[in-house]
């Protein structure tokens, strides 16, 4: 009895830890009480330190146990009879543990860097509680045991990497790419919604044991029909592909490099990069039934790997590199998710194990950046020549003519931000101007006069006296 | 004596009324305020009271043999049910709120007398179901707004003919349901049209919205927002509209409210100055509880009416911090970067967490409300649910556009300080509490929507049988 009472107790003190941790800082910051900024590191220390130990308490566990899947029920959030209901549940199986325990160390390790980094930073606060609720978005996600509580965690995730991409207020160069990695973010959770709702609509509850038909992690098979899967599974795709920029969505990944160098690293290296295959996991059994549906997926995953590395190739500047080299990974990871659904559930581990091998190197490269070209530099002088690149140089591709054009394209990222922007966004603004011009002729028209005093607003400050 | 059974209601209702007279006496704008806020206080302490005998089910019998309404109407016009219980204290304290954050440069220009006379008329409305006294008390709401306008010297002329026109059809609608006479059948298309184009005109429906634009144009901010965010004509659309309603005129109501929403949304995403992007973030929420209303099903009406009641507290909050900023600043550009952040971060915070609120974001108190919003919806028509979750993702690009324009950029340099009020700080952290609190804890507050929906399906059935069958359906459903 006792036994069975350790892995649901260590279970809740993984939520519990970055949940107190973000209301501890949230609040102070609220409230505008500063804390020293060695009290914030300690509390992150210690909210991570104690996080991570109780999920290899519950791995551990797991292990003596036997136990492939400990489900941790934390009741019904909201319930109406016979109509609605929305349980927090925690799943602890071989595709969560070993995610949770990969936040935890890599968050761990990041605030570690992140607290050096940071020092007498202005925003030091701003930074720590923002990483909070990102840590405490991972979790949720990571261990959701409904997709309601997974979106939960989601939406954190991305408000939190917006306003970290947005991080340098000052300029506003970080403010506007933060807007555009949160326009691309609420696309994917639109997506997102959809499917929850839709999985609601298709099984009467959005629960992944019930999804699984109560097998753990790979093992589960969907009872959802093949046409109803593929729909799921698109939008689930499209949520996937906001979230971990594949293509089309891939022109966000350099933007958000406008971030603290740390949180890029966690972010875009290692975790919410991630995010998106870690979706495709999990609902694994719905991508099983569809032939048609894991073959697109294949067809993202190496369309964005492919791009990934041509435009990769050409970066000049480290973070970018990295951030493409880490789509390049991703894309493969998706792909290799994609021929999961095809063959066997079982080879689901392969793209689990990548994406843990990938996240650990990748953060290490990160946070390694700051100071490489330094290094690169002394080796540089040290042996009297240049260092050799590496690489397949894009001249050793096709003819001459062909390497001209994967050369421009990799130079203008493919063009997709100017895609979207040309053809989406810029559209859409016009359109809904020209709409607004025609609500102040109509108004001009009913008033008999001018009606917008807003005209008048001057763009730039002059007197705090200047009232309306 | 058991104190709750005290006539509350009708306590703070008079005391709004007296504190409307009082203040009109005082010439002094510091007096002014401080009474404005005694009697904004008072009135929200006596219409909490009056919710918590309601729901420690105090008896109305008791409460009644107190009450001043049977000596002046010679009935019990104005009573809390489960609908308004919540809705009737939350009034009041948007009101207490807003006179406590009005910083001494605003209150020149805010009147405390019209707020007070507004608040007396809203409370009414809102605890009133009597279909005339409801229509007299709608048309008497349209006339302090248009007060504000004469005070401050603005144009009036486009606010006038669409109220008159709102007033015309509201009245032809009430007279038209009224001559019909048959309680127990759907009202004739020739009452319902009058009907429904008054409420979609009050709700400032697309393409009759431009009025609620204007309007905050021209209005002061604070009676602005005191004037839309109970979603007054939301109310008039369940009091009058949903029991005798046919299903064509609420598919009516719900295809035009479904486009305000998107089409609101995305007008909120382009604006160029801070009011109309709040005017136009305002329509696109309220149209989505409108929405909600339309599909009528139990699961849609709990979603609607938990949107409403999260939609009040979190526009009303994220429009005192727009507020609190003009006081500051004056009126916004949202073309340029302002930089406003270091001034005051708790502003910052509080609205990013008033405006997450609007959206649904997840822990805040409007995010289960969008969750059954959307989840009705895309079982009772799939494009319905599309159109929800576009409008909602378009109102959250909105928002944080917002943020990063008004609390980014280049710091603004000020030689005085520029931090939040003592009292401001209190309103809006009181939101931002009620805003989480509400959020991490939401089953009691869906539990009691949910009873308001099932007696305004009740309602409904009373006069169209036809629509028990459904329901009856709906409530034995696994």
């Amino acid at each position: 009895m006792f036994s069975e009472q350790i892995p649901l107790f260590f279970g809740f003190v993984v939520v519990a830890c970055p949940t107190i941790l973000t209301i501890v800082l949230g609040l102070s910051s609220l409230l505008e009480y500063k804390l020293e900024e060695r009290s914030t590191e300690k509390l992150v220390y210690f909210a991570t330190g104690v996080g991570l130990i109780a999920s290899l308490i519950v791995l551990a566990s797991m292990l003596i146990g036997g136990s492939r899947h400990i489900t941790v029920e934390l009741g019904q959030w909201v319930m109406i009879p016979h109509l609605y209901h929305f349980s927090v549940k925690l799943v602890f199986d071989r595709l969560s543990v070993p995610f949770a325990i990969l936040t935890f160390v890599l968050s761990g390790t990041i605030a570690a860097f992140a607290g050096r980094y940071m020092h007498r930073e202005k925003g030091f606060n701003r930074f720590f509680v923002l990483y909070s609720l990102f840590v405490l978005g991972m979790i949720v996600t990571s261990l959701a045991g409904t997709i309601e509580t997974l979106f939960t965690g989601w939406e954190l995730v991305g408000l939190s990497s917006a306003l970290l991409v947005g991080f340098f207020q000052e300029r506003p160069a970080p403010s506007r790419n933060g807007l555009w990695v949160w326009i691309n973010y609420r696309f994917a959770d639109a997506a997102l919604l959809l499917a929850d709702v839709v999985l609601h609509h298709f099984n009467g509850e959005g629960d992944f044991d019930q999804m699984l038909l109560a097998v753990s992690w790979p093992d589960g098979h969907s009872a959802l029909s093949s046409q109803q899967a593929l729909l799921v599974g698109l939008l689930l795709l499209v949520a996937a592909a906001g979230k971990s920029a594949l293509v089309p969505f891939s022109g966000w990944l350099p933007r958000a490099m406008e971030g603290p160098t740390p949180s890029s690293a966690v972010f875009y290296g290692a975790l919410s990069v991630h995010l998106g295959a870690f979706l495709l996991l999990r609902s694994s059994p719905i991508l099983q039934q569809s032939t048609t549906l894991c073959v697109i997926i294949i067809i993202v995953g190496l369309l964005t790997a492919i791009y990934a590395y041509l435009v990769g190739t050409v970066q000049t500047d480290i973070k970018s590199a990295l951030s493409f080299a880490s789509l390049s990974q991703v894309g493969l990871i998706v792909a290799e998710i994609g021929c999961v659904g095809l063959v066997d559930p079982e080879w689901g581990y392969i793209p689990l194990v990548h994406i843990l091998g990938h996240a650990f190197l990748r953060t290490l490269q990160f946070v390694r950046a700051p100071s490489l070209l330094q290094d690169y530099r002394t080796l540089e002088d040290a042996i009297g020549k240049n260092l050799d690149q590496g690489g397949v140089p894009l001249s050793s591709l096709g003819t001459r003519k062909a390497q001209s054009w994967i050369y421009r394209f990799a130079m203008e990222r493919g063009s997709l931000d100017t895609i979207l922007l040309d053809y989406v966004v810029n559209p859409f603004v016009k359109a809904f101007r020209w709409c607004d011009g025609l609500e102040r002729r109509w108004t001009d028209f009913l008033s008999g006069e001018s009606s917008r005093e807003s005209d008048l607003i001057k763009s730039q400050l002059e007197t705090i006296e200047d009232f309306s | 004596m058991n104190v709750l059974a005290l006539p509350w209601l009708d306590i703070s209702i008079l005391v709004a009324f007296i504190g409307a007279f009082w203040v009109s006496r005082q010439s002094d704008p510091l007096r002014a305020h401080r009474f404005g806020l005694g009697f904004t206080g008072t009135s929200f302490f006596c219409s909490f009271m009056a919710w918590l005998a309601y729901y420690l089910g105090t008896d109305s019998v008791l409460i009644t043999r107190w009450s001043l309404q049977p000596f002046l109407f010679g009935r019990q016009l104005f009573s809390l049910d489960e609908l308004s219980a919540p809705l009737v204290p939350t009034i009041a304290l948007l009101h207490f709120l807003t006179a406590l954050a009005t910083p001494r440069t605003l209150m020149r220009r805010f009147s405390f007398t019209w707020s007070l006379f507004s608040e007396t008329l809203r409370l009414a409305t809102f605890s009133c179901k009597e279909p005339w006294v409801l229509i007299a008390l709608l048309v008497m709401s349209t006339v302090p707004p248009y007060i504000e306008l004469k005070n401050r010297d603005r144009p009036t002329r486009l606010y006038t003919r669409h109220m008159l026109l709102f007033i015309v059809l509201l009245i032809v609608g009430g007279a038209g349901v009224e001559l019909a006479g048959s309680a127990t059948t759907p009202a004739p298309w020739w009452a319902a049209i009058p009907l429904l184009l008054a409420i979609l005109l009050i709700c400032g429906t697309v393409p009759a919205h431009c009025w609620l634009t204007d309007w905050f144009e021209h209005a002061s901010f604070g009676i602005a927002i005191l004037n839309v965010s109970p979603l007054t004509g939301v109310y008039a659309a369940v009091r009058l509209v949903l029991p005798i309603a046919p299903d064509w005129v609420l598919q009516s109501i719900g295809i035009f409210s479904l486009i305000t929403a998107v089409y609101a949304a995305a007008m909120a995403t382009v604006q160029r100055e801070d009011r109309r992007f709040y005017a136009y973030l305002f329509l696109s929420i309220s149209s989505m509880v409108l929405v909600g209303l339309e599909l009528h099903t139990q699961l849609s009406l709990c979603g609607s009416l938990c949107l409403w009641f999260s939609t009040m507290l979190s526009l009303g909050g994220f429009g005192l911090t727009l507020r609190a900023l003009e006081g500051r600043f004056g009126r916004l550009s949202l073309t340029r970067h302002h930089g406003l952040y270091e001034h005051s971060p708790t502003l910052a915070v509080c609205f990013m967490l008033t405006g997450l609120a609007c959206i649904g974001f997840p822990l805040t108190l409007g995010f289960i409300s969008s969750e059954l919003l959307v989840e009705s919806a895309v079982e009772a028509n799939p494009y319905v649910g599309i159109g929800i979750v576009a409008a909602s993702a378009l109102n959250g690009i909105a928002v944080l556009r917002a943020y990063f324009l008004l609390f980014t950029g280049a710091r603004h340099h000020s030689t005085v300080s520029l931090q939040l009020g003592f009292w401001e700080r209190f309103a809006v952290l009181t939101i931002a509490a009620i805003i989480l609190g509400g959020g991490l804890f939401p089953q009691p507050g869906v539990t009691t929507r949910m009873q308001a929906a099932k007696e305004i399906l009740a309602d409904r059935m009373v006069h169209i049988p036809s629509e028990r069958v459904d329901h009856a359906e709906e409530d034995r459903e696994p």
